[in-house]
């Protein structure tokens, strides 16, 4: 009986943090997109969140694509399909390596910042000195920082797609002998617009996903230096499950043809 | 239609509790127009608890909050934030937006909540921190730099900053060597003359009560167990005061370890 009581509790502390962060995403969303808006905020959002997360981005897509190549070529020379190496990369790194590897980079850097940062805010009584202040924490942390990422995780993974594709084309026309203008040729005849935007569809929702995720362990974050540390831990795992999980659906559903 | 008589923050019978304990057990007390009430009481008694339901950080319920006979429990929106506006407040550890600086810590009511331009509300912001003995050349100064006096005036010159008609001090001189908590109780003590406001102070620390305090409340257990002038507090006959005040083990406060 215990066990069952176990399972049942399980079960519906579960469904009662869903609900507490589905009112948290709703309010998050709606008092960030509705004015007054904190233009400032929602600039060096953008700097923080998009402009200082390039580099991990890039270095992670250049290596995640030289490594596709060496992969598919070696698997693709047990049925002399070599040559499917180009338009694989393109497919592979479009669709779903540059928006998951850039998703779980930058929920690295970001979600962790945003739930140490807000969690520190909200154990040194700031939260609170912002409602005293008649600023709501909710437009003026929670909204600027959703927009920023929702915003730049699309051109991060624009970018990311770039330089993993060129990757694999370093790696291709070094290393695997393949002529430089035969792999430009054969990436750029294979791959469609819809590869393309399909991954940027599914940048912007990581992107929703993150800052989600950091603001609202932040947000609640509690007991002092130990709360921030497990808010932090628990911005990072949630952020990086629902990104998993969310790229199956979106996978599915986007590619459902 | 409540009596004209009615002091200018009344609290009737609020009960809040945290899951199964019961903080406030029936809070009644009241505070004149113009007038500094101190509520004084050991840790856990429900002295910070009080604070936030006043201040709409927390949600009392059972009971009534009236501020210049309008009832706060249960406002939202805009009415919510017109009441804050009228509230200022100073916490225990300052509460400094550790990403701004100094000058906009102290214009940051005047440029969010009112909307005044930054240069106008710099020049503000100086003169205010003036009011509290600080030089202009701390406004640039992070509040990472400041000392725990400096932090406090800094967080006292934001609360005075908009003017507002009501001030609260969360344990305003705790952490502070007795000679700079006197220069704050100093500090308070003007500020809130110039302005005229109505206000409230929670502390445990009774000289800074008998400075500030036109009247003195001891919370115990989450009610209000006396209620005077502070002069006449030596003379209250109450023993939970006595014990309080002289600082003694023996007595009807029991000590939680």
């Amino acid at each position: 009986m215990n066990f069952l009581t176990a399972i049942g509790n399980f079960v519906l502390s579960m469904f009662a943090e869903v609900g507490r962060v589905s009112i948290f995403a709703r309010d998050g969303a709606l008092r960030g997109l509705l004015p007054p808006w904190y233009f400032r905020q929602l600039f060096e959002q953008i700097i923080r969140i998009g402009y200082n997360s390039l580099p991990v981005v890039g270095l992670t897509a250049f290596f995640t694509g030289g490594a596709l190549a060496l992969q598919i070529f070696i698997g693709g020379t047990r049925y002399n399909a070599e040559n499917l190496v180009s338009s694989i990369v393109a497919l592979g790194i479009t669709r779903e390596l540059g928006p998951v590897m850039a998703g779980l980079m930058v929920t690295g850097r970001v979600a962790a910042a945003i739930a140490a940062e807000l969690g520190t805010m909200r154990v040194t009584e700031q939260i609170d000195a912002l409602t005293t202040l008649s600023t709501n924490p909710f437009k003026y942390l929670v909204g600027p920082r959703i927009l920023a990422a929702v915003i730049t995780m699309p051109i991060l993974v624009a970018i990311a797609d770039l330089i993993g594709i060129f990757g694999g084309f370093a790696v291709g026309t070094t290393s695997l002998g393949f002529n430089y203008a035969a792999y430009i040729k054969n990436t750029t005849d294979f791959i469609e617009v819809s590869d393309v935007t399909s991954g940027l569809i599914k940048a912007a929702v990581f992107g929703f996903i993150i800052a989600l995720m950091g603001c609202y362990h932040g947000f609640n974050s509690k007991g002092g230096a130990q709360g921030v540390g497990k808010a932090t831990t628990n911005a990072v795992v949630s952020a990086s499950i629902l990104i998993l999980a969310a790229n199956y659906a979106l996978t599915s559903l986007l590619f459902n043809e | 239609m409540r009596p004209m008589s009615e002091p200018h923050i009344v609290l009737e019978n609020v009960h809040k509790s945290f899951g199964s304990k019961h903080v406030l057990r029936g809070v009644n007390v009241g505070v004149g127009k113009g007038r500094s009430l101190v509520v004084i009481g050991g840790s856990g008694s429900g002295k910070s608890v009080t604070l936030k339901c006043i201040l709409g950080l927390l949600r009392p319920e059972k009971g009534s909050i009236r501020v210049g006979g309008q009832e706060i429990i249960g406002l939202a929106g805009a009415e919510l934030d017109a009441m804050m506006a009228r509230f200022g407040m100073v916490f225990q550890n300052a509460a400094l937006f550790d990403s701004l600086s100094v000058w906009r810590n102290v214009a940051f009511g005047l440029i969010q909540g009112r909307k005044m331009p930054a240069t106008e509300a710099r020049a503000v912001a100086i003169d205010k921190l003036a009011q509290v003995g600080l030089g202009a050349e701390v406004a640039d100064l992070n509040p990472a730099e400041l000392s725990g006096g400096m932090r406090k005036r800094v967080g006292l010159a934001r609360a005075i900053a908009p003017e507002p008609e009501i001030i609260f001090f969360d344990e305003p001189t705790t952490g502070l060597d007795p000679i700079m908590g006197d220069v704050i109780n100093n500090l308070i003590v003007d500020s809130v003359k110039r302005l005229g406001a109505t206000t409230i102070t929670i502390t445990h620390d009774m000289a800074s009560a008998r400075k500030i305090g036109d009247d003195i409340a001891m919370i115990y257990k989450g009610k209000i167990v006396w209620c005077g002038p502070a002069d006449e507090i030596d003379q209250s006959n109450n023993a939970y005061v006595d014990q309080f005040i002289h600082g003694r083990e023996e007595g009807p406060i029991e000590i939680e370890l």
